[in-house]
């Protein structure tokens, strides 16, 4: 007898929303006797700490999704998630891993501040201003990944290990900067930097609660939306994820793809760090992110790299961040608490798409050697 | 006598009035509750004045918010939700504190150490140079070695102020004696403190201070088996072999005013800055310390509290040499408040541009 795991085959189309749904109740019942134990520690009967524990649950829920503006909240912690999901489905349509949506979120974002503060300074002009740095971050983000493009196409290096500890030195890139040369000066020796001109700022919505980047990132899924499913490009890409064999045959050139599919990845990626720069951030400081370029990934790969469906996800993972925070500021969780939820609801997200997609079979010996 | 009864009245009314719609307050804070340190310490204030109001407010707080735009977004749920008032615990919210109270101009923000005010947002710190200055004056008699270490967090007037007060107590009493300055470059990260307490204990240093908020270098100390100066609260139980004392924070009473204030109505916009004399900050001091010594240390604290003595009374030079504080001169405020020199027997640089 040996053990084998294969994919499902013939799974029904509603599958892709049951599964994830079921996950995340799962986690949510997990985390409920969490909860349930933690609010009756805190000197709660246990009736007491179930109706808390489905109040916050209430909360957690009713803020993000149902609050005006909760809802802008979780719209402004959508976009970084949606911009470097999309940067990451780019190059996993051919399957190519890029792990570094941070780095080039931290290079997007250095970019912006470089270009802010110091190579257009002093443009006055809100559109012309915007329109270089987001261009700057582009280019920023696209040079980032097109370290492990080219090692990729030339040498045959492994993309997952490069694009990652690249994040590292992205962000150690970044500190360097706002630690040294780039502090403020009027800022106290505080590790800031100055902050941005009027005109690097984008303009808002909803009486000023929302930046523009939501409509950036709406227009730029609509596009890839187009680009995956009506052009050339998007054809061949997926050819060459599915079967690089067929690919070559088919005449397309895998290395040219591979380094303009890193490069797109990257750039958008990088513009995403600018947005979140000119939008929320407006000045550079370490560790503006909180690793959204790692749960792009888990985004992307959700989403079945679909754009939009990248945008609904990010939404549900904005407003989860949101929730979260709720959670944190009227039921008193500590930070430790609310880092094992988003845990676990990573992990059965993953294990239910696991479980329903493949099965193991029990195949006899036999029947192998045929 | 009359203003107190009329005040005294006023605030048994509005309490009266309030007990049906308790007063919201909320605290956010930049580490967590259990960092036995600066967060600590100010939660034991929000503890503090839990006990004292007891149904006439509720409390709120979030912990480890990060400093910067990111803490925009928490200052703003509670403003949005209705808290009354926010007491924003970290130098770095400054910027977020702003924006907010621009929207909720009902809504009363207390910043803490930072120096921008609006009419709704006041600014609130303590002199803990005071109790640095003590704590350098039991530092100083207690080195053999003459080498004093500190684990300091960032390069800012606020650290740097505190080092230079630590410095001249130890200068009081031993002249021979210099401080060495590590930065950690966070507030909070005890892996790092420790490893950079490790690096001042491997150069000589006998006694290890520092101005962070963990008791991390407390613990290095006391494994190398020298003596440690903590910071923030009491954290003898962290090191008790090692522990000689620290410069502490006494939130609670001050706390209690603020709410006070707030629940009459009389509540202004100010730049609270407060020492020993208010009782916001004081030495701890463990029982390592040999008797002689704290009663030298209670000398020169009833004479700071009394205003006979001052511990940046001139002359003071900086590293240089040059001469920064005449001889019989006192800093001004604003000059303590952007102090970004280092007395002349501190070993260290301060980064710059």
């Amino acid at each position: 007898m040996k053990l084998r795991i294969e994919k499902r085959k013939d799974l029904p189309f509603y599958m892709n929303i049951l599964v994830p749904v079921v996950s995340i109740i799962f986690s949510l019942l997990v985390m409920g006797i969490i909860l349930l134990i933690f609010f009756q520690r805190s000197g709660m009967s246990w009736g007491q700490a179930f109706s808390e524990t489905l109040s916050a649950y209430g909360e957690m829920f009713s803020w993000p999704f149902g609050n005006v503006y909760g809802i802008y909240q979780t719209l402004l912690k959508m976009v970084p998630l949606a911009f470097v999901g999309l940067g990451l489905s780019f190059a996993y349509r051919m399957k190519i891993w890029n792990i570094g949506g941070e780095g080039q979120l931290y290079m997007g974002a250095f970019a912006a501040t470089w270009g802010a503060l110091f190579l257009f300074n002093g443009i006055e002009n809100k559109f012309l201003m915007i329109t270089l740095i987001l261009l700057m971050g582009a280019a920023f983000g696209a040079l980032w990944a097109a370290i492990p493009a080219f090692m990729k196409a030339f040498a045959k290096t492994d993309e997952i290990v490069v694009t990652l500890m690249l994040n590292y030195v992205a962000i150690f890139w970044v500190d360097y900067l706002v630690y040294g040369p780039w502090k403020d000066p009027k800022g106290y020796n505080f590790p800031l930097t100055a902050e941005y001109p009027e005109s690097a700022k984008l303009p808002t919505m909803f009486n000023g609660e929302v930046h523009v980047g939501i409509i950036m990132v709406i227009v730029l899924a609509v596009i890839l939306q187009y680009v995956y499913s009506r052009t050339s490009w998007g054809f061949n890409s997926a050819i060459a994820g599915d079967n690089q064999k067929a690919a070559k045959y088919a005449g397309i050139n895998i290395g040219f793809y591979t380094i303009v599919a890193l490069l797109v990845s990257g750039a958008i990626g990088g513009m995403g760090g600018a947005v979140q720069m000119m939008g929320i951030q407006h000045r550079l400081q370490h560790g503006f992110s909180p690793g959204y370029g790692y749960t792009a990934i888990i985004i992307a790969w959700l989403a079945k790299l679909n754009p939009l469906a990248i945008l609904l996800v990010s939404f549900l993972f904005g407003g989860l961040l949101v929730g979260n925070e709720q959670l944190q500021m009227f039921y008193r969780l500590p930070l430790a608490l609310i880092y094992i939820f988003q845990g676990l609801v990573l992990f059965s997200l993953m294990g239910g798409e696991a479980i329903f997609n493949y099965r193991i079979r029990f195949v006899k010996e036999r029947a192998v050697e045929e | 006598m009359k203003r107190r009864t009329i005040l005294v009245i006023a605030i048994l009314l509005a309490s009266m009035f309030l007990s049906a719609k308790a007063l919201k307050v909320a605290y956010v804070y930049v580490g967590p509750v259990g960092d036995a340190g600066w967060t600590y310490a100010h939660d034991l204030g929000r503890q503090y004045v839990e006990k004292v109001f007891g149904d006439a407010i509720k409390t709120d707080f979030i912990e480890s918010v990060p400093e910067g735009a990111e803490s925009e977004s928490v200052i703003r749920s509670y403003a949005q939700r209705g808290y009354d008032l926010i007491f924003a615990t970290s130098f770095g919210y400054m910027d977020s504190v702003i924006n907010v109270a621009k929207k909720y101009p009902k809504t009363i923000f207390m910043h803490c150490s930072g120096y921008k005010t609006a009419n709704n947002v006041g600014t609130y710190f303590g002199r803990i140079y005071e109790p640095d200055f003590l704590s350098g004056l039991i530092a100083g008699i207690m080195t053999k070695s003459n080498i004093i270490g500190y684990v300091a967090a960032y390069p800012i007037p606020e650290v740097v102020r505190g080092i230079n007060a630590f410095a001249l107590g130890i200068e009081y009493v031993n002249p021979a004696a210099k401080v060495h300055v590590i930065w950690v470059n966070s507030w909070y990260d005890p892996a790092l403190e420790k490893e950079a307490a490790i690096s001042l204990l491997n150069i000589g240093a006998d006694v290890i201070a520092q101005g962070q908020d963990s008791p991390a270098a407390q613990q290095a100390a006391q494994e190398y088996g020298v003596y440690s100066i903590g910071y923030n609260s009491d954290m003898e139980k962290f090191a008790p072999k090692s522990y000689l004392g620290a410069p502490v924070w006494n939130w609670g009473p001050y706390y209690e005013r603020v709410i006070k204030e707030v629940m009459a109505g009389t509540w202004k916009s100010e730049q609270y800055w407060g020492g020993m004399a208010d009782g916001v900050v004081d030495l701890d001091i463990s029982d390592l310390v040999p008797n002689t010594v704290k009663k030298l240390v209670s000398v020169f604290k009833e004479a700071i509290i009394s205003e006979t003595f001052h511990p940046f009374v001139g002359p003071l030079y900086d590293q240089e040499g040059k001469l920064r504080v005449p001889a019989g001169d006192i800093p001004s405020d604003s000059e303590l408040l952007s102090m970004d020199w280092f007395v002349d027997n501190v070993v260290g640089t301060i980064p710059r541009q």
